[in-house]
């Protein structure tokens, strides 16, 4: 369990991040809370020259909540979202689906930046990030662009950020309505054998608006249009929900792990999915 | 004296902390600072460290290994393969179960993880450079991990070995064959169970798991060779032990070599056995003239030390229409990995499976264990039970429960009916064992008065008929144990480990002032010896158990003994302990007698002195007495106050315990959680309520990772899916229940104090509670036996298999 060696960069700004990026290519890779990087380097299954460490840039920190505009830093650690009392009250699925990831020893560490961005299909951010239709800014030589959430995941690992770019911040529009996240592990700082984030506005007792967005049950986050698609018009009755269900069985492809065989995921994936429209029916 | 400062005998005994005390643990003062000193914490002057090439093919040929680009990595000082050991007669070594492993591998490769080369380095860093350069040319060959298809297949693992020669324990009836060892009477049992009223025929299979100890196996190994003496400090549960056989295959005269067991973070027979890494860095050493450290990171702990249990365990059991039972019959097929390195007593190649006829009176029973060699790592230890303890209380526990369905039988009832009755102690057991003492009835009664049992019953029928009309998808499952543990090894003519009998030893010095030091045979890694064997101490000799230090470990100053597990330090090493400690109390009292002027027989013990019979205020105290032992000349008495016991217990201790679990379980998503654990353990006479307490939630959490989730799993070509601990469970706060513990005293007739060990038992009992529960959370829908651990998946899988998802 012992890295092959590699240069150690720590910039203070995001320009000279790109520097280090630059200079190396595909030799270098960006370091955020680590829990993802660094087993796979001690592993020597990522063997790189050049580790960017981010945590000294100030600009990638901080969480900032202007009407119901939320902004969140990359670097911002999970510990932070847990702990700040705005986004709790505008969008408080947050806290709930941060408090699910591992423990607190953990969550200290890790941040909601090299969550999403390093796209494991594990993570449970990049999910809740479709969910809510979140915005990620991306920096690089070339300047700065946003791509969606819903359109940032390839594949496993895979994602549309190039070599050289940082994702420095993630936007979105703080929801209205009930919510809710749902996850079901083995153990605690285990990945989900199936999570849902669900988002549910009702008027007049019927769902105006839904998102339904599933973790860890395809190589990329899930989000089921046709799931939450379902939902619009209805009291979330049984009947609507099962439609959501089997809208969402069509969108996922889980793969037999340790957590178990096909089959099961996807019988736990429509449990977990029943719940959560419950529970955000409920709070809606 | 004035009465009023005079201290009764109830505070003096109370000042003591002796037996009965919940004293706090002396090792934690400095453990809960960070103070404690592992192996990786010993650091000497010019250190250098060794780690392994690792095989990453379960069955192959190795064709060639080039060193060459490794030795070139700056730091890299040597590249030991077995040709380098081969000189020396190291690259393969005796295991304790009477088979030989390769150390390094010997032109094959037989598990995942196997050792294949040893890299010795300046620093780790260097080392894992070294490690990742060398080159192996492997050919695979074809993988067996099932032990059945291995009885079965041409597939030759061991080409060491002749075919047609007899093994360490009897004849072999195929290569993969490793030895059948039987116990009772089959004959005999077949008929009972032939012509019976009942019969109930059950597999019941307990998984490869592993004891994974906080803190992973390693060595520092180091070689003067200015005055020829080898040092080895290591995780050794038996350091004694290690140093005679270090000795014997090395070569060194035992007393040039010392072994050291510093603290040690958790052993539960992870480190009975003796690994490669032990011999390549005591080899790096002698070679380089520098000391040498191995440390194991976790994946190479998991993946290749000690696993425990695999057992496939066929039963028959039969019994009256009233529920009499008549006859136990059983077969395991017991899959050992790519060697047999079982640490059990070497006569008892499955340990003390035989005690698996339980806390019943069974007229007769009949066990045959076929050993098998596959593909896996080798190993075969005592997880947290004494030899193969907990694999027959699993057994027998699941046996009575599918015995209670065929019957159509209340379980708790059927155990009952046929407990051991408190009058027929000292029982003899069909398969041989005398069980010196148990009072099951009392327990179990208890047990089941605590936990409101037939209150359960109703609300568990109310919830099932609840659960038809689906108004629930929840089950409420109550599982019941009640397991007899055989501990203590033992008797010295029957167990020994490579002809080392397993007595334990207890030598004491009393210090001029009155306190004391005493040194064991055993080793704690974790159980508070330190704590504990100072209680034993001071309620025999009258000195403050704070005022004795306990040391362990160090086979320079220690007497020999045979070590720490199986639960054996308190029935043995405590025994010796105990009858040192009356060796001192004897000389205390001629020296007493000769200091009041009265007759050796005019004096008698009283708490922590001698008195004058019929005038007590006439007394000499112990620490009065040590004082005199040393400055005073004494008549026909040397002078000193020393005592040293070797103990050679007469026969096992048997603990024993009623459990009972609480259950609910999620049909459609597999979860569980534990509602009420209730734990009531007979351990016979207390030393340290506190103590026993924590090693009662700490075996029942390991018995919860077991039962639930915590497996050493392999896909079919033998690759370890469960090599760190993302997959292997390992149970945090989070996922742990609370406990209820209690307990009833029926001392050891046998044992000096009457103690009987208790750290094992809740791993012992535990397993069985915890998957009984999941078993009988289904009975209602007709389940008989499923396989642990009850993971989601599995638990969901029953649901769906018994048409529960509609």
């Amino acid at each position: 369990m012992i890295p092959a060696a590699f240069e150690y960069h720590r910039p203070a700004d995001v320009q000279a991040a790109i520097r280090v990026l630059q200079d190396h290519g595909d030799e270098a890779r960006v370091l955020a809370g680590g829990h993802s990087l660094i087993p796979m380097m001690k592993l020597r299954m990522a063997e790189l020259g050049h580790l960017v460490d981010l945590q000294d840039i100030a600009e990638l920190k901080g969480i900032s909540v202007e009407g119901a505009t939320v902004s969140i830093g990359a670097m911002t650690t999970q510990q932070e979202l847990i702990a700040h009392e705005e986004l709790a009250r505008v969008a408080p699925i947050l806290r709930e689906a941060a408090l699910q990831i591992a423990d607190p020893q953990v969550r200290y560490m890790g941040t909601v930046g090299g969550n999403v961005a390093n796209g494991d299909p594990g993570n449970d951010m990049p999910g809740l990030m479709q969910c809510l239709g979140a915005t990620y800014t991306l920096v690089g030589p070339g300047g700065t662009r946003e791509v969606a959430a819903r359109d940032f995941y390839e594949a496993a690992y895979m994602t549309d950020r190039e070599d050289e770019e940082i994702l420095t911040r993630i936007t979105f529009t703080a929801p209205t309505g009930g919510y809710a996240y749902e996850k079901q592990k083995r153990k605690i700082g285990d990945y989900a054998t199936a999570a849902a984030a669900v988002l549910i506005a009702a008027e007049g007792g019927k769902v105006t608006r839904a998102s339904i967005a599933m973790t860890n049950l395809s190589d990329v986050p899930v989000h089921s249009g046709a799931a939450a698609e379902a939902l619009i018009g209805t009291n979330c009755d049984e009947e609507a929900t099962t439609a959501a269900i089997a809208a969402m069985l069509d969108d996922i492809e889980p793969t037999e792990d340790n957590r178990g065989p096909v089959e099961f995921k996807r019988h736990v994936a429509g449990v977990i999915l029943a719940r959560a429209i419950q529970r955000a029916w409920s709070r809606a | 004296m004035n009465e009023m400062t005079s201290p009764t005998r109830e505070e003096r005994a109370a000042k003591l902390k002796g037996l009965g005390c919940s004293r706090k643990r002396v090792e934690d003062v400095r453990f809960t600072q960070g103070k404690g000193n592992y192996v990786d914490d010993v650091k000497l002057p010019g250190m250098l460290h060794g780690d392994f090439v690792r095989s990453p093919y379960a069955h192959a040929r190795v064709k060639s290994i080039n060193t060459e680009a490794a030795m070139a990595v700056p730091g890299v000082l040597a590249v030991l393969t077995a040709k380098d050991l081969e000189p020396l007669s190291l690259h393969w070594m005796p295991t304790l179960a009477g088979d030989k492993q390769m150390v390094l591998a010997d032109g094959k490769v037989l598990f995942q993880g196997q050792e294949v080369a040893f890299v010795v380095a300046e620093n780790r860093y260097a080392a894992a450079d070294g490690i990742a350069a060398v080159e192996v040319e492997y050919e695979e060959l074809p993988v067996l991990t099932n032990p059945f298809e291995a009885l079965q297949s041409d597939v030759v693992l061991r080409e060491d070995l002749d075919p047609a020669a007899a093994g360490a324990h009897g004849p072999r009836k195929h290569h993969n064959h490793i030895f059948l060892w039987e116990e009772g009477d089959e004959e005999a049992t077949n008929q009972a169970i032939d012509s019976a009223e009942v019969v109930a025929e059950e597999m019941v299979y307990y998984h490869r798991t592993h004891p994974c100890p906080l803190e992973t196996c390693g060595t520092v190994a180091s070689m003067d060779k200015v005055n020829g003496k080898l040092t080895v400090w290591g995780t050794f549960q038996a350091p004694h032990v290690v140093r005679t056989v270090a000795s014997l295959l090395s070569g060194i005269e035992e007393h040039n070599i010392r072994v050291i067991s510093p603290d040690i973070g958790g052993g539960f027979g992870n480190k009975v056995g003796v690994y490669p890494g032990y011999v390549c860095a005591i080899v790096a050493s002698i070679v380089t003239g520098k000391p040498v450290k191995w440390i194991e990171n976790r994946m190479d702990n998991l993946m290749a030390t000690a696993f425990a249990r695999d057992y496939w365990m066929k039963g028959r059991i039969s019994a009256t229409r009233e529920g009499k039972i008549t006859g136990l019959h059983c077969h395991v097929t017991a899959d050992h990995g790519a060697f047999d390195a079982c640490a059990d007593p070497t006569k008892f190649p499955a340990g003390f499976f035989h005690i698996c006829t339980g806390s019943y009176d069974i007229p007769v029973a009949y066990v045959g264990v076929d050993g098998v060699y596959t593909n896996k790592a080798p190993g075969g230890v005592a997880y947290r039970c004494s030899f193969r303890v907990t694999e027959a209380a699993y057994f027998i526990e699941r046996m009575i429960e599918v015995l209670a369905i065929e019957l159509g039988m209340d379980a708790a009832e059927l155990r009952r009916i046929n407990f051991i009755r408190k009058d027929q102690f000292p029982y003899q057991s069909a398969l041989g064992w005398e069980y010196d003492s148990g009072d099951y009835h009392t327990a179990w009664d208890k047990a089941l008065k605590a936990v409101g049992y037939d209150d359960l019953r109703k609300e568990q029928a109310e919830r099932v008929e609840a659960f038809k009309r689906g108004e629930t998808r929840k089950l409420l499952g109550i599982g019941l144990t009640h397991f007899t543990e055989i501990v203590g090894a033992g008797p010295v003519k029957n167990c020994d480990i490579l002809g080392m009998g397993m007595f334990d030893s207890c030598e004491i010095r009393i210090h001029p002032t009155g306190s004391a030091i005493a040194r064991l045979g055993t080793i704690s890694q974790g159980q508070g010896h330190a704590t504990t064997f100072a209680q034993i101490l001071a309620s025999e000799i009258g000195i403050p158990a704070d005022s004795i230090t306990i040391e362990e470990g160090d086979t320079d100053t220690a007497p020999y003994g045979l070590g720490t597990y199986g639960s054996r330090s308190t029935p043995v090493a405590g025994a010796a302990t105990a009858m040192a400690g009356r060796k001192i109390r004897a000389k205390a009292q001629m020296i007493a007698a000769y200091l009041l002027e009265v007759h050796d027989d005019d004096v008698e013990w009283d708490v922590d002195r001698f008195v004058v019979k019929g005038a007590p205020e006439r007394f000499k105290t112990m620490a009065e007495i040590a004082y005199a032992a040393y400055n005073q000349a004494i008549p026909g008495v040397e002078p000193g106050l020393e005592a040293v016991s070797y103990y050679d217990p007469p026969n096992m201790t048997y603990p024993f315990g009623a459990y009972i679990c609480v259950m609910e379980i999620d049909v459609d998503t597999g979860e569980h959680q534990i509602r009420q654990f209730y734990a009531l353990d007979d351990c016979g006479t207390r030393i340290n309520p506190m103590v026993i307490e924590g090693q009662v939630h700490g075996g029942l959490t390991e018995a919860l990772a077991i039962a639930m989730g915590q497996e050493i799993a392999y896909d079919e070509i033998g690759n370890v899916k469960t090599g760190t601990l993302m997959d292997f469970f390992l149970p945090t706060a989070w996922e742990t229940p609370h406990y209820t513990t209690d307990h009833t005293e029926t001392p050891s007739p046998h044992h000096p104090i009457g103690a009987k060990g208790v750290g094992e038992s809740p791993n012992v009992g535990g397993v069985p509670a915890f998957s009984n529960a999941v078993h009988d959370a289904f009975r209602a829908f007709g389940l008989r036996q499923s396989h642990m651990p009850h993971d989601h998946w599995r638990i969901w899988k029953t649901a769906h298999d018994l048409g529960l998802h509609g």
